[in-house]
């Protein structure tokens, strides 16, 4: 195990971070927004979740350096009263998890799906690619937002509120599973054609061993690539959705949800209900975004930054 | 009873047009801890040949004649679970180049247990064991260490008894190895065949090489087998057929190796090259290259006949043969 981290340490993927000072910052910020996010429970100064804890009266009070400012809370309040930076900590934490968890599912079913039909080939490989092609002309979004607008009606509202994230994740996962089963199918074509494959044949490994131990190993890095602009694209999609008003219902908010509540106020000039959880987004995804780049670069050995 | 009996083995490639007939009438056997040679120019069909006995044809070629008889079981009816327990564990293969039969991102550890796991019932442990000691045997120094390797942190050589040792860890009974010195340095070259040698003689192993080289093939193999164009042209007894090959193309290609030639004059060789699968000549598949032939040539396919100790696809053999003596 310490030799695995000492190797992991003097790699040259560890090198090229050290190196670069967009990765190196870009890793903090996000870092620092998933503990600030993870530990929401222990350091938001309010629980936006309980409802006996929110007052009407402190609604729409603007952030604490304006001139009508309170010092109790910091970023101000939003129209409902709730506490900003209490309720973006909560939010940016059910981002982060509709996001990530989305990107676990959409590469499960990628995975799964790209490696069989790389490896299998044939009928079964037309059907899955096809399918991809069909699914991937009609946008994630459009998807997502009929198959959210039956589950709302399917299930009553406070049903619906209360699986809320698990069929975001669904939703999202299922909509965006063709990126990742294409990217590896072209990569396990690529490999199959290898000798190692044929020497494992020769030994006398199953398929599924072949396919799962010898080549989803070697098609990692592009994986890992798209993975970080995939975890970028759910949260966005998330947001979006949210802030269309079929995703995360507004009293348990997301970013999405929290920009959407505050933007009925904008022109009542409460701007920061809308604002502050932006900036927090296109933060987020901006790091994510800049990480992705970077290890797009670090693993391709093609490029080589003379720094 | 041989070990293993190729009959009459013939594969083909449907294609869109055509069927590419990659083997015909294929025979030869390999006694227990007999060392066969399968000489012959790329596309004579020697590696489809392997391939065919481990059953892993490339699709969309298929065997549409003859058995593979392997301890008596004809393992071209055997079903895929079957032929896993054959593949790998009785009969193994070592590949032409070991840069790239090691999977890249596994240690030599991981790849040489799961051959034995996927075999046998065996602990991580004992599995453990039998690699090093493998390795040991294959002159691989500090075999501890070696298994925690990644394959790009060895040697080409190193690579190659890696990938030998693996093929050994089941104590198979035939290895078939394709081109196994091919992608090595000379020097390098000459140490795996005498490491193969001395392993298949303390092993009484039997041994399939498939090869180009005629001087390898010297070296190592009892019996050879040459083909040409999807078929076997002469068979014997090595040492017979480096001295007195009875065939045209067999001649031919000992004529070509560079000791044969004479200084300052230009190295002998076959003319043409060797025919395309869908362009087999009729006949004698060698003819349109043979300074032999003849009508004759032209006319039907050879029959194979003996011709003292060695067997040859020609019609003038015997005629040759007595030229040959002379």
């Amino acid at each position: 195990m310490n030799a695995a981290i000492r190797r992991f340490a003097q790699s040259n993927f560890m090198y090229s971070f050290g190196r670069d000072k967009v990765a190196m910052v870009s890793f903090a910020i996000l870092a620092a927004f998933v503990i600030l996010a993870f530990s929401a429970p222990l350091i938001a100064p309010y629980d936006p979740y309980d409802q006996t804890t929110i007052d009407i009266m402190d609604s729409e009070i603007p952030p604490a350096w304006q001139d009508e400012g309170e010092a109790r809370f910091l970023l101000g309040t939003d129209a409902q009263g709730r506490d900003m930076l209490s309720t973006i900590l909560y939010g940016t934490r059910i981002s982060i998890i509709i996001g990530v968890c989305a990107v676990l599912m959409q590469m499960f079913l990628g995975i799964t799906i790209g490696l069989v039909s790389g490896y299998v080939g044939g009928r079964i490989e037309s059907f899955f690619m096809r399918l991809a092609d069909i699914q991937l002309s009609l946008s994630t979004l459009m998807l997502a937002i009929v198959a959210l607008a039956i589950f709302q009606a399917a299930f009553s509202a406070e049903a619906y509120s209360d699986l809320a994230i698990i069929m975001l994740i669904m939703v999202i996962g299922f909509a965006e599973w063709p990126q990742y089963a294409r990217t590896i199918r072209a990569s396990v074509l690529a490999e199959k054609k290898k000798e190692y494959v044929d020497a494992a044949r020769v030994i006398g490994l199953g398929a599924p061993t072949i396919m799962f131990k010898h080549i989803l190993p070697n098609t990692l890095s592009p994986l890992l690539v798209i993975s970080t602009v995939q975890v970028a694209n759910a949260i966005i999609s998330e947001a979006a959705l949210s802030f269309l008003g079929l995703g995360i219902p507004v009293t348990k908010p997301s970013l999405g949800s929290l920009i959407n509540s505050g933007f009925e106020f904008i022109f009542s000039g409460s701007w920061w209900i809308t604002a502050i959880p932006s900036i927090v987004l296109i933060a987020l995804i901006l790091c994510i975004n800049l990480l992705g780049d970077w290890v797009r670069d670090a693993l391709n050995p093609k490029i080589y930054k003379e720094k | 009873m041989a070990l293993l009996e190729v009959k009459n083995l013939g594969i083909e490639f449907p294609m869109r047009r055509e069927v590419l007939r990659a083997l015909q009438g294929v025979s030869f056997s390999l006694d227990a801890g007999e060392r066969l040679g399968i000489v012959g120019e790329s596309g004579a069909g020697k590696s489809i040949a392997a391939f065919a006995i481990i059953n892993l044809l490339s699709k969309p070629g298929r065997i549409n004649a003859g058995e593979i008889l392997f301890e008596g079981r004809d393992l071209t009816v055997l079903d895929d679970n079957a032929m896993r327990d054959i593949r790998g564990n009785r009969i193994s293969m070592i590949f032409q180049d070991p840069m790239m039969t090691l999977n890249p991102v596994l240690t030599i550890e991981t790849q040489m247990i799961e051959v034995l796991k996927a075999h046998r019932e065996i602990s991580d442990n004992d599995a453990r064991k039998i690699a090093v000691e493998k390795l040991r045997e294959v002159a691989i120094p500090s075999p501890e260490d070696r298994l925690k390797s990644y394959p790009h942190e060895l040697s080409g050589g190193q690579r190659q008894r890696v990938v030998i040792a693996t093929a050994l860890l089941t104590n198979p009974s035939i290895i078939i190895a394709d081109e196994p010195s091919t992608a090595l340095d000379v020097t390098i070259q000459a140490g795996i065949m005498a490491l193969m040698l001395n392993l298949c003689k303390s092993h009484d192993m039997g041994l399939i090489l498939i090869t180009h080289d005629l001087a390898v093939v010297s070296q190592v193999t009892e019996r050879v087998v040459v083909m040409y164009a999807g078929r076997v042209v002469e068979e014997g007894p090595t040492a017979d057929i480096v001295t007195h090959p009875k065939h045209p193309y067999t001649r031919g290609l000992i004529a070509a190796l560079p000791q044969e030639g004479t200084a300052g004059k230009r190295l002998n060789q076959i003319p043409g090259s060797m025919p395309t699968l869908d362009a087999i000549p009729d006949g004698c598949a060698f003819h349109p290259r043979c300074p032999h032939a003849d009508d004759v040539c032209r006319a039907s396919v050879p029959e194979i006949v003996k011709v003292g100790n060695q067997f040859s696809r020609c019609v003038k053999a015997t005629e040759l043969a007595e030229e040959n003596s002379l």
